[in-house]
């Protein structure tokens, strides 16, 4: 018998957390692949976020850091310089990654930090419950704008992966999105080059992945396609896929 | 006996953590510590470590609980308000149990104050200043040999209970020239061990994880409390005071930093007018020297605290000596140096005069 | 001994050196001694001053409220540091640049046109130095040769044709009594 599939090294046999329809377990596992196929686990050390995938320290199997909001790339940096040797990655979602941490993702592309960056855009803070977040769209609701994000009260959505390709520093830059099977395939890709740029001593990298949370968009649990068409059809025309920097 | 050479206080310190062992640091400017960071830049790349100069005082310190995560001795320095913005971080690394090196060159608050030496973070720096329970091993220089020489007992203790440490210094110290002699034997970062809890390369053992968190019930509890167990340690093994004229004397005067310099100027012209004034100096503010204070209060019965801010340590005097002795303060807030006359003449009316003691004159 | 001692004039005049180099000094003569800067907001041209204690015991506060010497560069520095001379005291006046007398008659003042000699020898920049050697001689609290020896090592990039023109500003302020 041929085994065609199997578990990752790199990931834990655990349960996760995460709720049904959640894009997190995809790119947990992407990552995960990456980190085997490179072969680079014994020497990988992850940073987790806050936010909902702040218990990734728990589900990676490589050494891990788990610090506070935002600082991720900050973290990454003082452990990148001190172990120069270390494979470093830090994991973030929007809230994370494009609110509180803004300060600690820009400088970190215009050190042209040489870490890989994981970032997950589902337009929504997760773990607080529903919140607004720095990427959600004009006109959806969240638990801070019930009747939906105006424009006029809080602002529009930031494109990250737009804006830190006008940072010199910045080395790779892709948008993705984990909402389709080819989908899925194309973020692995950018992950794997993200980390391959961090072998060749490339620079800063980040890969911003669209992806779902059913549970925080009130889209169906038992019709998954509710989510993905929210991706597709909302998000997409707002956050472009595609190469930013460094194809 | 090694060569003595003149050194700015805030150079000395900066010299004396990488003699100590530093190889990480990450800062950003501010005055009056912009000294340690400018020779942290150079001096990192000759010694084969690495600095980084940040983009704010929360992200140097985030870059510190990152480097220290690997085991890597590091350090990041600042003054009052970039303190308050680094207390996020020195609440996460105490909450992870990683052993870094803070040094605090204070200035006049609160608020953007003043960029003269006080010393208005003795509160923040001793009672936690971040969020949660926990406690910083802090050290008070008061010379530029101590900014040289404490680095070295910063990491020491850091390392031996892991927790963070700190040199609580005030402006005058850093800003000041001194003849300094580096008496603590240099750390060979060769010889260190690497900790078990060091994150790095994970070939052949089990995955490690370094964090503050553990939201499963009653684990956070045990966590915290295993801690508290090594403050007590520390508590019991780690006081350090220095004492000046206590034999006979019938005042003492509790200062440190600049204030126990000045303590000194006074309390000469105090003997010199027949008036018996010792000093007790501590040098680690937590842990304070609460056991001497209340071995002294047996036979002292007068004690005088002088600090550069409103009543902050006289509050760790009064709960050591806890009514055993009367307590008078001489304060001096925004960056003010009491004068050597005031201290005397304070003395003075407590000796002669009956002056009011600090609890009833509040 | 103790000799409290504040230099004071515009930033770029040389008073930090000046100070570095007096405590340098005492220090190669086996003295207890610091330094202590205080700056104007400004970075340049503002007013800046500094205290250098030289002394026999430890030294205990570094910043000298009431010096035994006051040297004034410019003046400003006259009118606020005058008053804080401890009676008995010595005030060292760069007369180049001070227009006013001293109005105090319980200390002794000296004044030194430190500019003029500095021009004398060629070299605007060592003005300090003349006030250092004026100091050094009606004080004895260093001597010429300490600061000479102390020189190259505090500044150590200086050519020793720098050094030595230096030394001769140094000699012709100790000159002035």
């Amino acid at each position: 018998m041929q085994l065609l599939n199997k578990k990752p090294e790199s990931l834990l046999d655990v349960p996760m957390h995460y709720c049904p329809g959640c894009g997190h377990g995809i790119i947990h596992r992407l990552v995960a692949e990456v980190m085997d196929e490179l072969n680079i686990r014994s020497r990988t050390i992850g940073v987790a976020p806050v936010g909902c995938a702040v218990f990734a320290d728990t589900y990676f199997n490589c050494d891990m850091i788990q610090g506070p909001h935002g600082r991720g790339p900050a973290e990454a940096t003082g452990i990148k310089r001190a172990k120069p040797g270390a494979i470093v990655f830090s994991y973030q979602g929007d809230g994370d990654l494009a609110s509180i941490g803004m300060a600690e993702i820009v400088h970190a592309a215009i050190r042209s930090e040489n870490i890989t960056v994981i970032f997950v855009n589902n337009a929504i803070y997760g773990m607080t419950g529903g919140q607004m977040a720095p990427t959600t769209l004009i006109g959806q609701k969240a638990t801070t704008c019930v009747e939906g994000r105006t424009a006029k009260q809080a602002g529009y959505p930031i494109r990250m992966s737009e804006m830190l390709a006008t940072i010199d520093g910045a080395a790779y830059l892709e948008r993705t999105s984990v909402h389709t099977a080819p989908g899925v395939l194309k973020t692995k890709a950018a992950i794997k080059k993200a980390f391959q740029n961090q072998i060749d001593c490339k620079g800063f990298s980040m890969v911003e992945i669209l992806s779902m949370c059913p549970t925080n968009w009130g889209t169906r649990l038992d019709n998954p396609s509710e989510a993905t068409k929210f991706v597709a059809e909302g998000m997409l025309p707002v956050f472009p896929l595609g190469v930013y920097k460094g194809a | 006996m090694a060569e003595k050479t003149l050194m700015k206080g805030n150079e000395a310190l900066a010299e004396g953590a990488v003699r100590a062992g530093c190889r990480f640091f990450a800062g950003y400017p501010i005055t009056p510590q912009n000294e340690v960071p400018e020779y942290m830049s150079w001096r990192m790349a000759q010694v084969g470590g690495a600095f980084v100069q940040a983009e704010s005082e929360v992200s140097a310190i985030n870059m510190i609980y990152g480097a220290a995560a690997t085991g890597v001795r590091c350090m990041t320095s600042s003054s009052s308000p970039g303190m308050s913005l680094k207390q996020e971080g020195m609440s996460y690394c105490a909450g992870a149990d990683l052993p870094i090196f803070v040094a605090n060159v204070m200035r006049g608050g609160p608020g953007l104050g003043n960029i003269a030496g006080a010393q208005g973070d003795y509160w923040q720096a001793t009672r936690g200043g971040g969020h949660g329970d926990y406690r910083t091993f802090v050290m008070a220089p008061n010379s530029v040999s101590e900014m040289a020489n404490l680095p070295a007992k910063c990491y020491e203790v850091a390392y031996k209970y892991r927790l963070p440490s700190m040199i609580l210094a005030d402006g005058i110290i850093g800003q000041m020239m001194e003849p300094v002699e580096f008496t603590t034997p240099e750390v060979n970062i060769k010889d260190l061990t690497e900790p078990a809890w060091a994150l790095g390369i994970n070939a052949g053992r089990a995955k490690r994880i370094v964090k503050s968190y553990d939201l499963r019930e009653g684990y956070l509890e045990k966590l915290v409390l295993e801690r508290i167990k090594r403050y007590r340690q520390i508590e019991q093994n780690e006081v350090v005071y220095e004492e000046k004229m206590m034999e006979d004397a019938e005042i003492a005067i509790v200062a440190y930093g600049t204030s126990a310099r000045v303590a000194v100027a006074g309390m000469k012209l105090a003997r010199e007018k027949g008036l018996k004034v010792g000093l007790l100096r501590p040098v680690t503010l937590w842990p304070f020297p609460k056991a001497r204070i209340v071995e002294l209060s047996k036979r002292v019965k007068k004690f005088l605290v002088v600090e550069m801010s409103m009543g902050q340590m006289v509050e760790d005097v009064l709960l050591s000596l806890n009514g055993r002795a009367e307590t008078h303060l001489l304060a001096k807030p925004g960056a003010a140096v009491t004068t050597a006359d005031e201290l005397y003449k304070t003395i003075e009316s407590i000796v002669k005069k009956g002056a009011r003691e600090y609890a009833a004159a509040k | 001994m103790y000799q409290g001692i504040r230099i004071s004039g515009f930033g770029g005049q040389g008073v930090i050196s000046a100070g570095i180099l007096l405590a340098y000094s005492g220090m190669v003569e086996g003295k207890e001694v610091s330094f202590f800067p205080s700056y104007g907001a400004e970075m340049r041209g503002g007013t800046a001053n500094c205290s250098v204690v030289i002394a026999s015991d430890e030294v205990t506060t570094p910043i000298v409220s009431e010096p035994d010497t006051v040297i004034v560069l410019n003046e400003p520095s006259l009118a606020k540091f005058e008053p804080l001379v401890k009676p008995g005291g010595l005030l060292i006046v760069n007369s180049s640049l001070v227009n006013s007398k001293a109005s105090r008659t319980d200390i002794k003042v000296l004044y030194v046109p430190c500019n003029a000699i500095a021009a004398e020898l060629g070299n605007a920049k060592i003005m300090n130095m003349v006030a250092l050697g004026a100091f050094a001689a009606a004080t004895g609290a260093v001597s010429v040769d300490a600061i000479s020896k102390a020189l190259p090592k505090v500044y150590k990039k200086l050519k020793p044709e720098v050094i030595e023109i230096n030394i001769k500003a140094l000699k012709r302020g100790a000159a002035i009594n």
